[in-house]
């Protein structure tokens, strides 16, 4: 931690003369969170490669197997087929919540009576318990006494297996997926369109440009790094989410919806071959950390802000 | 000039549809969550939904506190969720303020691909090593997990408000002879106070949510309410109204907290897309 202090206080172009010493004076308030950020953080990725190279006994004896972890993953037919459900689970929970979220954006920057209750009761998904609301979104999934086949029934649609067969369970979980995250896309989106400046909107409003036109020519574009933000963050977070699909199928039924984090949890925690979980792990995060590299190279300019 | 007008008129309604469309799913799921909790089992199986409690009970929660041990469960979640948020506001506030001056992005960095870390690779290591150290078994191990989500939560934000604060009150007091550290406590910390009450709420929401690593760590006794909820509650009674009266106790508090404060959470969110777990 405090190696990569010193590197980022000696670069730091702003800082300017005032330089390396500057910096180093704020190192004592960096400190005792990089120490803990080390021991939470830090010290169990080094841990988890040190176990891939391990076997693990239930007794706590390990021996050192080299690659064999790793070199098992592709032999893993169940491991492959996470891997494809995670990659198709993944492509809907983007695009849906992506399309929606920029929709209710572009919605929620126009002023309106009662704007903030509506835009705060549009956020209550993802502030609320995902447990408790999986828990909800299983009982109304119910083929039987669910409201949601009632529902579909009562319009004349035929009723539906939802989480309950495996070839309707992952669009059922990227439906509540959609439903929870869609608003974190909106809020990013948001801050995005409130810091525009309004003078080309103007201009082309008095050059008779209809809606659609401004949306498809000029807001989008000019909130598109906004997008591509949200894009990523939204990537991530359907790679490994686990909560949902973990309450509503529990990687069921067999294993339709068992994605990479469902299998990762099984391997560790019910099967107890933890030296192969952590490969997985592994594997499992350089898929994260390539995805998300890929959609932020097509990102200009890279800024964290 | 008439036609203009009605079409304005039709654009005003799509519009208010529009909002309708986007805020009624949030509403319904959650009255529809308020609505099991408040009707008996025979109402809740029925084929036929009955959409309004008639007459409404309060069994299904009474049922939740006798059966359960759920004050337990509240109890822990509460020392979880307290302890380390305190704990993440003690080192994340000083961390933010030093790395926003000595603008260390490399550590800012660091702190994001914290963010994109699956919960579950810090949970195999540390599981073990808490076995091997034989902390398992009381909330020790869940406070110091859950600072894997509020520590970074903490640091990002401060790290955003320490940056917007503008600096020449405190470059002043460091002229007129005060340290770093009595700059840092009586100028930039009472400037950034909205910061650290958003970050606060992030990180305690974020936290009272997790579920991934209680469902690992947690013993019978020490089971936060997610955890509870799952475990317990869905598998010992397999009725509905006992169940939807406790996820809704479970995430009241969030709803709520959301409700009250909801210009900071969105401050907040919008800054960094904070996400914990």
């Amino acid at each position: 931690m405090s190696a990569s202090t010193r590197t980022a206080g000696a670069r730091a172009p702003s800082t300017g003369l005032r330089g390396r010493n500057y910096a180093r004076k704020y190192w004592p308030f960096v400190v005792p969170a990089g120490l803990v950020v080390f021991a939470v953080i830090v010290f169990p990725w080094l841990f988890t490669l040190y176990m891939s190279v391990h076997e693990w006994k239930v007794s706590g004896e390990t021996n050192f197997v080299g690659l064999a972890n790793y070199l098992r993953l592709p032999n893993d037919e169940r491991f492959l087929w996470s891997v494809v459900r995670t990659l198709y689970f993944t492509v809907l929970s983007v695009a849906f919540p992506v399309a929606l979220g920029v929709a209710a954006a572009v919605c929620f920057h126009r002023n309106f009576p009662l704007r903030g209750l509506a835009r705060t009761i549009f956020i209550l998904p993802m502030m609320a318990t995902p447990v408790a609301i999986a828990l909800v979104w299983t009982m109304m999934f119910h083929p039987q006494a669910g409201v949601l086949n009632y529902l579909l029934t009562s319009v004349g649609l035929p009723p539906s297996m939802w989480s309950y067969a495996s070839d309707t369970v992952i669009p059922t979980l990227v439906l509540v997926e959609t439903w929870q995250w869609t608003p974190l896309v909106m809020l990013i989106v948001l801050g995005g369109l409130a810091s525009l400046p309004t003078d080309p909107f103007e201009a082309a409003r008095i050059d008779g440009a209809s809606a659609w036109d401004m949306f498809r020519h000029l807001t989008v574009p000019l909130v598109w790094p906004h997008i591509i933000v949200a894009t990523v963050i939204r990537t991530i977070d359907a790679l490994k989410a686990f909560d949902l699909i973990f309450v509503i199928s529990g990687g069921g039924p067999g294993t339709s919806s068992e994605t990479i984090n469902l299998y990762l949890y099984q391997t560790a925690f019910a099967f107890y071959n933890m030296g192969y979980a952590a490969a997985m792990t592994v594997v499992f995060f350089i898929i994260i950390l390539l995805v998300s590299l890929v959609l932020f190279t097509t990102r200009q300019q890279e800024k964290w802000q | 000039m008439k036609g203009h007008q009605v079409r304005r008129l039709f654009g005003r309604i799509g519009f208010f549809l529009a909002v309708f469309a986007l805020v009624s799913p949030a509403i319904l799921v959650f009255l529809w969550m308020l609505s099991l909790s408040l009707k008996n089992e025979v109402d809740n199986m029925s084929f036929v939904p009955v959409f309004i409690p008639n007459p409404p009970t309060l069994n299904n929660f009474v049922e939740v506190f006798e059966k359960n041990d759920f004050l337990n469960y509240t109890y822990n979640s509460i020392i979880v969720s307290f302890g380390a948020t305190g704990l993440a506001l003690l080192l994340g506030v000083p961390a933010g303020f030093g790395i926003a001056k000595a603008k260390a992005h490399r550590v800012a960095a660091l702190i994001m691909i914290a963010r994109v870390t699956p919960g579950l690779s810090y949970l195999i290591p540390l599981f073990l090593l808490f076995q091997w150290i034989g902390l398992t078994g009381s909330l020790a191990p869940l406070v110091i997990t859950h600072l894997v989500i509020t520590v970074p939560i903490v640091v990002w934000v401060m790290i955003g408000f320490f940056e917007g604060l503008p600096s020449e009150l405190e470059e002043a007091a460091l002229v007129d002879g005060a340290s770093i550290w009595q700059a840092f406590y009586h100028i930039a910390m009472p400037l950034a106070r909205p910061g650290i009450v958003v970050a606060m709420i992030l990180a305690f929401i974020f936290s009272w949510n997790n579920f991934i690593f209680g469902v690992v760590l947690a013993g019978r006794s020490t089971r936060t309410l997610p955890v509870a909820v799952y475990n317990v509650i869905s598998f010992e009674q397999v009725s509905w109204g006992p169940l939807a009266a406790a996820a809704l106790l479970v995430t009241a508090p969030v709803l709520l907290l959301t409700l009250l404060m909801q210009k900071e959470i969105v401050a907040g969110l919008t800054a960094g897309g904070v996400k914990g777990g």
